[in-house]
């Protein structure tokens, strides 16, 4: 009986879990949990235990908390073998185990794949290995730009003004740095909100001191030695033929998931992650469903009922979180036992004194209404709609309504919604949301509708170069 | 059994111990009609929309059932819609919490925990071996906190006590409000309202003249990117905040220790793990929601929900006590159970209007649950159901009377 192999395989499996971040945590818990009492193995490139990333951009740079200190809390004892500090460099399925870069090759009866991401460089590397030139996704990214901003460097200069690149601008305000954002599309934010709400984003920035410059890209960093060639940045000249006088430089230029190491497998990978089906069980290159490998948190791209069956990547904590939890859930039960990870998402961020929630894919609507509230005063909500359905919504210090536009989503109620009893905006006539094409890199937006087709869209601008 | 006589039935005073059995009847109807232009919510799904329908204005102005002596002037926060509810609660909160005040809240614990063992002490030294719960122990605390919080004279108290007393009282939504007793309850809560109000105008009046310590007086003399709050806004306020303070903690404590009594083992589990306590604590305040709904909701405009359609300018009561209580959402709803897991209740309610004052009161009913579960010896529910108070909104023991065996050092 298949019901006696699961038994049995919840009492001796291996199981081997790939990424020990939010997502691979929160799966060996839920396998715990779930009766799996066989062996755990945990593998993760940084010599981390498992700690939270959303701090790293706010709390962290500020200087309130030390990067070392975001550890995520664990709910429950693990008995886990953990490999930290040694990347996962291949997975052979025929044999069933996962290659290390230390030559260790790790057996498993089912694996999960939660790698993650890890933030793109800047694209010139000479220019990148100069000093005071940073990214930052990881702890270790955090606590070296944290010393950096706190030696009180004459201007920083950030690149890309996705929801990172905005909280570090933000954020080096608050510290009292002066700050240049380049941003290559028209306003912040636009990746992920549009252009309505990326306006307002500017407006903010420029409010709050940023010397915010938009439609241009930076070209070269010059650093203090060699001709420019190396040494301490001291220099970025903007396409628009500007030079600016820069101490620090950060690269906010998006993220790039982590598939490589899968090359060789078999699996459905590319540009935007590891194509799944919405139980978690990765499809190989044909669009076959496999049986033993899973994908969860911001690597992982499924199908989602509420987005007309569009594959979707989300980079965000939540789905990290209960994309992991049904992943390891569906991991040791029957067929008939598995659930969907069909998650909502939801959003925020923190950047010049607003709190930013979301809920839904913004993104995927083409029309946008503010609902209730006073952009002029930052505090607002606004729906996002497509072939008059509701698809997303955002909301500028109004996050206590968001329950009321999720609900909508959920059943994808008219767009725009009725109007408010109070506190109704000056216009409610939806107009365009002015997204730009998918297929312009600007600062990539947390959500990523991909196609039904890994070739249709994403296919692209997949950076060869970069594999 | 109706809607209608459901809801009468769970208004009813004889009831006030036990009307869950009413709730669970109406809940057949999540949205249900009860009256002319008023409409009662008890699932948890559809209070859970409501709470967040931007369709539904909590300005008592504009609900059917207000009278005329509630219309215009400024209102509380818990009666107001945004923008001016957002305003004024960001005026608030500036002067009780994070960011701009963190230290307000933890700042009350070694006065809370001093007030808590002086009472003990105080039972201890008179060799007591029954005491109530609510004169002995819970009241005086949370009053005594949210006087040096808001900067009212402590010295004030019997004076506002009495009226506080009258004026919640003389609010009877049930039918015993349309008796002979009921119009003289309300004729003296109304009395007493005016008197109340009267003694905050005048408290306002001498803080706009001279600025003292605490919160009201704060809101007047701010320079925040809101500027002062205007006297009128502030009485209306301080009636709020001091009533909320007064009351709504009162009943927290006493339902906790309550609900310990009546459920045995309870009591010593907490006492062998206090880091149960938190939890307990908020598994008390789903069965026991010591506000039950508020009154002063009305739909702006026609809203389809579960198959009703509450018609624009009708009454919606958001009944959270009944909510907290819908087996859809809670596994064996009426069983009391400190490890409850995703206990989500309304006992705070939900959406904008969710207790502002809730990280105080958590702070001051774990602290007083602690020193009691510690102190106090081998307690005893006297009688039960204890004696209730009259009102249906804010529910609570009138006497809790325990035998104890001894009160520890």
């Amino acid at each position: 009986m298949i019901a006696d192999i699961v038994d049995a395989f919840k009492a001796e499996g291996r199981i081997v879990i790939v990424g020990a971040s939010l997502a691979g945590l929160r799966a060996a818990e839920t396998l715990r949990d779930e009766g799996f009492n066989g062996r755990l193995t945990i593998i993760g490139d940084e010599r981390h235990q498992p700690y939270d990333r959303p701090p790293l951009s706010k709390q962290v740079l500020k200087g309130w908390v030390p990067a070392d200190h975001t550890e995520l809390p664990q709910m429950r004892e693990l008995d886990a073998d953990w490999r930290l500090g040694v990347a996962a460099v291949g997975l052979d399925r025929v044999n069933m185990e996962v290659h290390l870069a230390d030559g260790d090759k790790v057996p498993f009866g089912r694996m999960l794949i939660a790698t993650g991401t890890r933030a793109r460089q800047w694209f010139n590397p000479k220019e990148a290995a100069l000093q005071g030139v940073f990214t930052l996704r990881t702890s270790d990214d955090a606590a070296r730009l944290q010393a950096a901003l706190n030696a009180g460097p004459g201007r920083v200069l950030i690149v890309g003004s996705g929801f990172i690149g905005s909280e570090m601008a933000s954020v080096c305000r608050e510290l009292g740095l002066a700050v240049t954002v380049a941003e290559r599309a028209d306003a912040p934010l636009v990746g992920a909100l549009g252009g309505v709400i990326g306006e307002i984003a500017a407006q903010m920035q420029r409010d709050h001191g940023v010397d915010l410059r938009t439609g241009v890209s930076v070209e070269a960093l010059e650093g203090d030695l060699e001709g420019g060639s190396s040494g301490h940045v001291r220099r970025a000249r903007l396409s628009d033929g500007t030079m600016l006088d820069v101490d620090v430089v950060v690269a906010s230029l998006g993220s790039i998931r982590n598939i490589e190491w899968l090359e060789g497998s078999g699996l459905a990978t590319g540009f935007w992650g590891v194509a799944c089906d919405a139980g978690c069980r990765a499809f190989d290159i044909n669009g076959v469903v496999t049986d033993n490998i899973f994908v969860a948190g911001d690597v992982a791209r499924a199908p989602h009922v509420l987005y007309d069956y569009e594959f979707l990547s989300l980079e965000h904590w939540d789905n990290a979180v209960l994309g992991a939890q049904v992943a390891a859930h569906n991991m040791v039960r029957l067929e008939t036992d598995r659930v969907p990870h069909l998650p909502l998402p939801s959003f925020w961020s923190g950047q010049f004194g607003v709190n930013i929630k979301g809920v839904g894919v913004c993104s995927f609507g083409d029309e946008i209404v503010i609902t209730q509230g006073s952009t002029k005063e930052r505090r607002f909500a606004a729906a996002y709609g497509r072939d008059g359905r509701i698809v997303g919504a955002v909301t500028f210090n109004h996050g206590k309504w968001l329950e009321y536009y999720g609900a909508m989503i959920e059943r994808s109620a008219p767009f725009p919604p009725p109007p408010p009893g109070y506190d109704r905006p000056a216009d409610m006539t939806p107009i365009p949301a002015r997204f730009p094409d998918p297929r312009v890199p600007t600062g990539t937006p947390d959500v990523v509708l991909t196609g039904h087709d890994p070739t249709q869209r994403g296919a692209e601008f997949r950076p060869r170069e970069e594999r | 059994m109706t809607p209608e006589t459901a809801w009468a039935n769970a208004m009813k005073f004889e009831n006030r111990a036990d009307p869950y059995p009413f709730f669970d009847e109406l809940r057949r109807t999540p949205v249900a009609k009860v009256a002319e232009k008023t409409y009662v919510v008890t699932g948890y799904r559809e209070l859970l929309a409501l709470a967040h329908d931007p369709r539904i204005s909590s300005d008592i102005s504009r609900s059917p059932l207000t009278p005329d002596r509630e219309a215009g002037g400024p209102q509380s926060i818990i009666m107001s819609d945004p923008p001016d509810h957002d305003r004024a609660r960001r005026q608030v909160m500036r002067h009780f919490g994070p960011p701009h005040s963190p230290d307000v809240i933890p700042d009350m614990e070694p006065t809370v925990v001093r007030l808590c063992n002086g009472l003990l002490d105080k039972a201890k030294a008179y060799d007591k071996t029954r005491i109530d719960v609510v004169d002995d122990f819970a009241y005086p605390v949370p009053v005594a906190v949210i006087c040096s919080i808001l900067g009212v004279p402590v010295e004030d108290e019997p004076s506002f006590h009495d009226w506080i007393f009258d004026f919640l009282a003389g609010e009877d939504l049930g039918p015993d409000g349309a008796t002979a007793e009921g119009q003289v309850r309300a004729e003296k809560g109304e009395v007493a309202g005016v008197a109340l109000n009267q003694y905050l105008t005048d408290l306002i009046a001498r803080f706009v003249r001279e600025p003292g310590e605490g919160l009201l007086s704060k809101l007047l003399h701010d320079d925040g990117p809101d500027g002062p709050m205007s006297p009128g806004e502030a009485v209306a306020n301080a009636g709020l905040l001091l009533v909320a303070g007064h009351d709504s903690t009162v009943n927290t404590i006493t339902n906790c220790v309550m609900t310990l009594l009546r459920n045995p083992g309870s009591f010593d589990l907490l006492r062998r793990r206090p880091e149960l306590i938190p939890g307990a604590i908020e598994e008390v305040q789903r069965l026991q929601s010591p506000v039950q709904f508020f009154p002063s909701r009305s739909a702006t405009d026609d809203i389809e929900i579960a198959g009703t359609t509450i018609p624009a300018g009708s009454a919606v009561h958001l009944v959270y006590s009944a909510a907290n209580r819908d087996p859809a959402v809670f596994a064996h709803p009426n069983r009391f159970n400190p490890k409850r897991s995703d206990n989500e209740h309304f006992g705070w309610g939900s959406g904008i209007h969710t207790c502002l004052g809730g990280p105080l009161a958590r702070l001051e009913v774990n602290l007083a649950l602690e020193t009691f579960l510690r102190r106090v010896e081998n307690p005893q529910l006297v009688v039960d159901p204890p004696p209730y108070r009259q009102s249906q909104i804010f529910r609570g023991p009138r006497h809790l009377l325990i035998d104890i065996d001894r009160i520890n050092d």
